[in-house]
């Protein structure tokens, strides 16, 4: 039982994991594709954070009485890692925009066939 | 004052273009950008020299940022291996920069320039921080720095093929350096540290899980896919072919060396060869990658149309190369690959230099547009054989050097090296077909298009500083030779 509800964070890590990859492979929708980028990171953010928790650990703040921290470094690192994921997004959003502008379409298939090169 | 700068050289390296960036973006006005990015890219190189004579005087330096002590601050480490990469991409920088301020103007629309300019330098910036940092997580935040950038600037090309070829290097980019952040994520997970010369200290305790080498393989296979080795390549022809000249001479010049190290840097420092090379198969799988790398790269370049095309796919069987030298394990292997880094940096930006003449005065780099240049651009030519010849490996080129070392350091390894002096002298032997057939259209063959004269001087110079420098790299290897066999000594002999 604890091999499923003890490392449910990493099953559901594994699971978005695979969610996301199979999307951008998959899809012939740009965006899809950019959604599913998304979740295959999002996967990892999870992965960070389920890291720094540490059993009956409080929040990282200094306090009389409390002995037991969670770990907080995953988070901080984790920030950098959204904003990295934003930019991502956003810079592949405008190219798709582009993209959309020259060829007309943000399918794959339909892209290819009037010479684009994805 | 001047204590207080020369104290904080390291941090200059990698802050000098990454602040220049935004003053360009908000400077807006063609020349003086161009120029703040000239100066800046200057400074990171005169700062690269310095601190290259520093190391291979004085030994490894180490730099506290923000005065945070290691392992719990960020720290940056200079060594033998990291301040010649960093003097390599600086002064290729510095080239590129020269050539771009003439060429972007036959290739990029003149509002963009500041923009491209403010990407350049952020994706300078982004390759001299991978190169310098210590630690592991500030290494991945540099490289989707110039990860990023370096879509912005292929998204630039003219080609609406530019676009679809910068979101598949997104999209593939993207994954390979998430793939780096699940490794490192691994690391911390098990060591509790980021620093790189704290966790090789780590490391060996908790070595023989599944963590670390599941840690190991996603790390290997993302660092793979930034430096395009085969089979994880497919997004590099297309990223080289439609980016604007510029943005090509100094992609393929420096963004897939920097993937090199950045790889060598865990295989080797972090990892140790003990792990890397005893408890994973990693020289049978480099080696069959490497191997296959230079065959599918030599023989596809040869079918080409596009001259980009042709030198992008001859990319891709020179980082098979590297890759052999790398997993040949020996001093005298790794120090031929990182001096194939080397050469092959000042070749292929030779050549991509040369092409950028000839995108100047024809507007595209088809092969019937090289009918007759001889004759018509007989110096762009000449510099493009001089690169050819170094990239085929003759005598008195820069490329024979490393390919000589490499031939050498093939030797030591009995059945296997002769699989692998085979390879390259096959592969050689597909670079001659490949450089003959543009040699054999531009020196034989009547012009097609309208003879449009020589290109004007500001793109020449560049060029055949270039070119003479794979000619003087082949002659005088001290600089080169010596460079790249200290830096793989500080790897084998213990690394950091």
């Amino acid at each position: 039982m604890s091999i499923v509800l003890g490392l449910f964070n990493y099953w559901v890590v594994i699971a978005l994991m695979m969610i996301g990859f199979y999307l951008v492979i998959a899809t012939s929708n740009l965006i899809k594709k950019i959604i599913g980028l998304n979740i295959f990171q999002t996967s990892v953010f999870i992965l960070y954070i389920s890291i720094g928790k540490v059993k009956g650990g409080a929040a990282p703040i200094l306090e009389e009485g409390t002995e037991l921290y969670a770990n907080p470094l995953p988070h901080v690192l984790i920030l950098t890692a959204i904003v990295v994921g934003v930019a991502t997004t956003a810079l592949g959003l405008a190219l798709i925009v582009r993209i959309k502008e020259a060829y007309g379409s943000i399918n794959e298939n339909e892209i290819r066939e009037k010479g684009g090169t994805t | 004052m001047m204590e207080t700068i020369l104290s904080n050289l390291p941090a200059l390296q990698v802050l000098l273009p990454l602040l220049t960036a935004p003053l360009c973006f908000m400077i807006r006005k063609q020349g003086v950008t161009w120029l703040f990015a000239f100066l800046a890219t200057l400074g990171s190189f005169a700062i690269a020299i310095d601190l290259y004579r520093e190391v291979m005087t004085n030994g490894p330096l180490s730099y506290h940022m923000g005065g945070w002590e290691p392992p719990w601050g960020i720290e940056y480490r200079l060594d033998e291996l990291n301040t010649f990469i960093v003097l390599l991409v600086s002064a290729m920088a510095t080239m590129t920069l020269v050539f771009a301020r003439k060429s972007i103007e036959k290739e990029i629309a003149p509002q963009s320039f500041a923009l491209f300019y403010t990407a350049f330098l952020l994706c300078f910036a982004g390759l001299l921080g991978i190169t310098i940092t210590g630690d592991a997580f500030n290494l991945f935040v540099f490289l989707e720095i110039s990860s990023l950038s370096t879509y912005i600037l292929i998204s630039f090309g003219k080609d609406n093929r530019a676009l679809t070829a910068s979101f598949q290097y997104l999209i593939m980019g993207t994954i390979g350096a998430t793939m780096l952040l699940i490794g490192i994520g691994f690391l911390y997970m098990m060591t509790g540290t980021l620093n790189m010369a704290d966790l090789a200290s780590r490391l060996p305790e908790v070595m023989d899980t599944n963590t670390v080498r599941a840690a190991f393989a996603f790390i290997i296979v993302g660092l793979s896919i930034k430096l395009a080795l085969f089979p994880l390549h497919i997004w590099l022809p297309n990223a080289y072919g439609y980016a604007p000249s510029t943005v090509t001479i100094f992609l393929a010049a420096t963004s897939t060396k920097v993937a090199i190290y950045a790889l060598i840097r865990f295989i080797f420092t972090i990892f140790g060869v003990e792990f890397s090379f005893g408890g994973m198969p990693l020289t049978a799988i480099f080696l069959f990658l490497s191997i296959l790398a230079v065959f599918s790269g030599s023989l596809s370049a040869i079918y080409q149309t596009n001259i980009k095309h042709v030198l992008a796919y001859s990319s891709i069987a020179q980082i098979g190369y590297m890759m052999i030298g790398i997993a040949l394990l020996s001093t005298l292997g790794l120090g031929a690959g990182i001096l194939h880094m080397f050469n092959h940096a000042i070749m292929k930006g030779c050549m991509f230099m040369a092409l950028g003449c000839v995108y100047f005065r024809y507007g595209s780099a088809r092969i019937e547009d090289f009918k007759g240049l001889g004759k018509t651009m007989p110096l762009t030519m000449a510099a493009f054989v001089v690169g050819g010849l170094g990239l085929i490996g003759m005598p008195l080129t820069a490329g024979f050097i490393s390919k000589w070392y490499l031939v050498l350091a093939a030797l030591e390894h009995g059945y296997a090296g002769i699989v692998i002096v085979i390879t390259i002298l096959v592969g050689s032997l597909l670079a001659v077909a490949y450089i003959w057939r543009i040699v054999e259209a531009a020196y034989f063959q009547e012009p097609e298009n309208e003879p449009q004269g020589e290109a004007p001087m500001a793109l020449l110079i560049p060029t055949w500083i270039l070119a003479l420098a794979t000619i003087y790299f082949g002659l005088d290897t001290r600089l080169s030779v010596e460079g790249a066999t200290r830096a793989a000594e500080s790897l084998i002999g213990g690394g950091l």
